[in-house]
């Protein structure tokens, strides 16, 4: 145990730098990069979006300023806020299920078995495979008169009703389905990655003071493999706010507007209706309310600890 | 190594003074089999009768795929040569900011005006009187395609109209046949209620409605039965779980469902799976009850690109797309039907043949597509997305409709 | 405390072993990943039975049933026979394309993303968790809406429509998850490490090349498997910063799948995107090894 307590400080440790122009200049000029790509593309880029959320561009951004306009009308169209719902329903599930079983499956891959690599590049090939057409392959699985039901139905279980993609009031848990074959076997990865980055001292010593193997996962390895946590969560979040090819690829937002999600309603607006100023307005929103809660957040994640 | 030698033979060539030959890149979405087939007509008449090469630029996806790619490429300053688009409102701004070639001058020369039928597809290119796109074919949606095998099963004569379709639903449900196969997309959808609109509302209502945008008219009594149709053709439509088009189709061609409603594009499928007009499946223009046409189809534009040479290949692209070979040899290939009136199309099926007789004989409408801005059509197919897929009142739907009506530009 | 099995089992996965190969536990080891396998194997069974069948037999039969003719012609078709546009030579026209617009883009997103991570975890100064946070927000917005921004920049900096403006813009849109990868990796290196290294006079290149490289192999992997995959899949940005002659794969994988009008041939539509994923399905199973080999922090420690 006592090894387990060193290791577990020395991480938290953080070495206090002198701040000056000339320390670290290698350092400095390697992140030249990441500093233009932050300042010029996403915070320039993010500027101009907002800007032109307020005029009414159309086809082609221009500057005649309309106000709030854009976003009066947003807040009252139906499929914005049915959006907002199924995005927060989904959202929800997704990042817990995502979570669960990338971990699950990773801990399982981790105890040495057999065909690991076997096992793992089932995992994770849904993830290669382009969703144009593995959407197609699970609208016909979920197809009542083509897949599942379909096969119970005809092994004699009449009654048997599963019909995900057309049911206004369970289509999302359908997408989900789809959602997470696609994107847990990522998760499963970056987990295993972290896991096979813990001290195999760390297990013996688990194994010497008697902790159970869930135990020990749970009280020792995942508060060890928190970065590796902040990682996937970061991964998933960011992959649920931007959901869009699954949606089109599956539904296409129905039944009616059942499934619309708000990325999808951002790019139809910008290109489909052609009224540039109205998906800006919905995709500075998003914006917005992510920052709201990533923002702090951020802070206190990566930098607080240096004062900590 | 070939086009090294195209290189060194171009330069060789302009700097002699002689031909101008320039490669140009033509974007378009054409790339099922048909469509390359149709296309691949374009292009040979243009690579045989000038000097210039079409370098293919094909990108599937018309909406929501194609449209950034070439909005992209045209305000970062690197356009094609020249792209479809759809005609209608789609193109003004880009019009308006001088990035569009103006086709006036070949077009009066060439005559369009007398030989484009109906006119309303060069009103569609024109804006502030000057002409900036090529019509090059007429797709219609007022179709009602019809399954012989599901009333042989069971049991009924084909109908010859909407209201006798409705009629028979019953019997079909008692045999097992889903009456009405519908794709559960919104496009599918808002196609439908157009086509229903026309046949049942008539076309003076539909004017009045979607032409001069008219509020009051889409809360009149004529689109109040068009709204309670759709009440009942959802309910014949309840069983239908598919969502593309042609999954939609395929269930007429088996006789799983009776009838669909969809554009002329859907003979392609039949024709597929060798089914034959009037044999195994019947096509009823507008629903049977109004033989009109819309004229919606595609167009070509040509962006600005300041370089002489490219200039006239484009000139001489526009001018190929719209000779009456190459409109015949095209038109043909891609089941739609030629934008002159002055050219034999004999080779044509039986319903492509229905669909000349009315553009003939002047049944002819401009497509939404012409009058409604994108914006507009997007509400449009929102609300008909909700409006076919959940219990919403008839009542209710039509309010919300003459609202976007009414808020239209 | 040494056993025999602990020198290999450095190299290896580092859970606790299980016990005899029967054991309950085994079988309920087994058992589950089996199972969880048919959920992840199901649409690929569904793709490859319809891809060796027939339109006619698509048309009328079951999905699940195995194909009663194996026809291969899809898969052919797909590769070499498809229409995109007027050419029919299917996917095989973008193939040398998509490799070379890969390559450079892997190489060039991860080698930045990995100093930025390194210089994050190790080299703080003034300012760095700011542009680390902005980067971050920026993961999540959705990358069509930074379209036209985008292409603004590109062109007053004239690489528009050029391979160079391709790869920045994949390097761009990869540093955000990738960045945090590698800082969160580098992290959680000990720092005695480090420390023990400057101490002995190293600088910010030289730890970064031998100390941290050969320590992180498997979130390279990592990085790898998402840059490869996602490069790969790409078609927007492929399609825009290119030109006809020059298109990678996927805007031949859209325009057999994706066409509006006309027929669609699920057959040569499951088999293109079968072909076309075969790349990043190949770069997953070979880099198991990597994983495999991946050498943690205990193993350097001694």
């Amino acid at each position: 145990m006592s090894d387990l307590s060193s290791i577990n400080t020395s991480e938290r440790k953080q070495a206090q730098r002198p701040v000056s122009l000339f320390r670290n200049l290698s350092a400095k000029i390697a992140s030249i990069p990441m500093i233009l790509t932050a300042l010029v593309v996403f915070v320039g880029g993010t500027a101009w979006t907002v800007v032109h959320s307020f005029t009414s561009s159309k086809l082609l951004p221009k500057t005649n300023f309309v106000g709030f306009e854009q976003y009066e009308r947003l807040w009252t169209t139906r499929r914005w806020l049915v959006s907002l719902e199924n995005l927060a329903l989904y959202g929800i599930l997704s990042l817990v299920f995502t979570l669960v079983i990338g971990f699950t499956l990773a801990a399982l891959l981790d105890r040495k078995i057999r065909g690991e690599n076997v096992f793992r590049t089932i995992f994770l090939y849904p993830f290669a495979l382009s969703f144009i057409v593995t959407g197609l392959a699970w609208q016909w699985i979920l197809n009542p008169d083509l897949g599942i039901q379909h096969v119970v139905r005809s092994l004699g279980w009449e009654s048997f009703t599963f019909n995900p993609l057309n049911d206004p009031d369970i289509v999302m848990y359908g997408i989900l389905i789809a959602g997470l074959w696609q994107g847990t076997g990522l998760i499963m990865v970056i987990m295993l990655a972290g896991l096979r980055g813990i001290d195999e001292d760390i297990w013996k010593a688990a194994r010497v003071d008697g902790i159970g193997t869930v135990k020990t996962y749970v009280v020792v390895i995942i508060p060890m493999m928190r970065p590796v946590f902040v990682t996937a969560l970061v991964l998933i979040a960011s992959g649920i706010i931007k959901l869009y090819d699954l949606v089109v690829a599956l539904t296409n937002g129905g039944p009616g507007i059942a499934s619309e999600v708000p990325a999808k309603y951002v790019i139809q607006y910008m290109f489909r209706a052609q009224n540039l100023g109205q998906g800006f307005a919905a995709s500075t929103m998003m914006l917005v309310s992510v920052a709201i809660i990533l923002i702090p957040w951020a802070y206190l994640e990566f930098g607080g600890r240096k004062r900590g | 190594m070939n086009r090294l030698a195209k290189i060194m033979a171009g330069t060789f060539l302009a700097g002699a003074g002689a031909a101008h030959a320039a490669d140009l890149e033509v974007t378009h979405w054409w790339t099922s089999g048909g469509e390359a087939a149709a296309v691949s007509e374009f292009a040979k008449a243009f690579t045989e009768n000038t000097d210039h090469n079409w370098v293919d630029g094909a990108i599937a996806g018309s909406g929501g795929t194609a449209r950034p790619i070439i909005i992209s490429r045209i305000i970062g300053g690197d356009p094609m040569g020249a792209t479809q688009l759809n005609h209608g409102r789609q193109a003004e701004e880009l019009i308006e900011a001088g990035l569009l070639t103006d086709l006036t001058e070949l077009a009066e020369k060439e005559g369009w005006k007398d030989v484009v039928n109906p006119s309303s597809l060069l009103d569609a290119c024109t804006y502030e009187g000057r002409i900036y796109c090529v019509p090059v074919n007429i797709h219609s949606w007022q179709w009602i395609w019809l399954s012989h095998d599901a009333y042989e099963t069971a049991g009924l004569d084909v109908p010859a109209d909407w209201n006798e379709f409705v009629a028979s639903a019953p019997k079909l449900q008692e045999a097992g046949i889903v009456p009405l196969a519908m794709g559960q997309q919104s496009w599918q959808q808002n196609g439908a209620f157009g086509v229903l609109a026309i046949a049942i509302a008539g076309v003076d209502a539909w004017r009045k409605v979607v032409v001069d945008r008219d509020a009051d008219a889409a809360m009149g009594p004529e689109y109040q039965k068009v709204f309670e149709a759709i009440v009942t053709a959802r309910e014949l439509a309840a069983d239908s779980n598919v969502q593309d088009w042609n999954q939609a189709t395929n269930m007429v061609i088996t006789g799983k469902a009776g009838a669909q409603i969809m554009g002329d594009w859907a003979q392609g499928e039949f024709q597929i799976a060798e089914q034959v007009a009037g044999e195994d499946y019947t096509c009823l223009p507008g629903l049977g009850i109004n033989e009109i046409l819309d004229t919606g189809g595609d167009a070509f534009y040509f962006p600005v690109i300041d370089d002489p040479a490219v200039q006239e290949a484009q000139m001489a692209l526009a001018s190929t797309l719209i000779s009456p070979d190459v409109q015949v040899a095209f038109n043909l290939k891609k089941g739609s039907l030629p934008v002159r009136g002055d050219v034999d199309l004999s080779a044509a099926n039986d319903c492509m043949q229905k669909g000349l007789d009315i553009l003939k004989a002047g049944g002819i409408l401009p497509s939404g597509e012409m009058n409604l801005t994108p914006d507009t059509q997007t509400q449009i197919e929102d609300l008909m997305a909700e409006f076919w897929s959940t219990d919403m009142s008839a009542g209710d739907a039509q309010e919300r409709y003459a609202d976007i009506i009414r808020s239209s530009e | 405390m040494v056993d025999l099995t602990s020198s290999r089992s450095l190299d290896g996965p580092r859970g606790p072993k299980p016990k005899r190969s029967f054991s309950r536990a085994n079988i309920f080891l087994y058992g589950t990943l089996i199972v969880v396998s048919v959920y992840y194997l199901l649409p690929l069974y569904v793709m490859v039975v319809t891809s060796l069948k027939g339109m006619p037999e698509i048309r009328t039969g079951n999905i699940f049933s195995p194909p009663l003719e194996i026809t291969f012609q899809p898969w052919v078709k797909a590769w070499a026979q498809a229409c995109t546009g007027i050419n029919c030579d299917g996917l095989s026209r973008g193939f040398g394309n998509s490799v070379k617009i890969l390559i450079p883009s892997v190489v060039l997103s991860i080698a930045i993303a990995s100093i930025n991570g390194y210089a994050l975890a190790r080299w703080r100064f003034k300012g760095s968790e700011v542009f680390f946070s902005i980067l971050i927000v920026g993961a999540f917005i959705p990358y069509q809406t930074m379209l036209y921004p985008l292409v603004i920049i590109l062109r007053e900096i004239g690489l528009m429509g050029d391979l160079g403006g391709l790869v920045l813009v994949h390097t761009i849109f990869g540093m955000p998850i990738l960045t945090l990868l590698f800082r969160n990796y580098f992290a959680s290196i000990p720092e005695d490490l480090h420390k023990a290294a400057r101490v002995d006079g190293a600088g910010f290149w030289s730890i970064y090349f031998r100390i941290m490289l050969p320590m992180s192999l498997p979130i390279f992997v990592v990085a790898i498997i998402l840059q490869v995959t996602g490069i790969w899949n790409d078609f927007l940005f492929g399609v825009i910063y290119t030109k006809p002659e020059t298109y990678p794969m996927t805007v031949q994988l859209n325009n057999i799948v994706n066409s509006v009008q006309g027929v669609k041939e699920y057959n040569v539509n499951m088999a293109a995107t079968l072909l076309t994923g075969l790349v990043p399905l190949i770069i997953y199973f070979v880099s198991g090894k990597l994983f495999v080999r991946g050498i943690a922090a205990g193993a350097v420690k001694g």
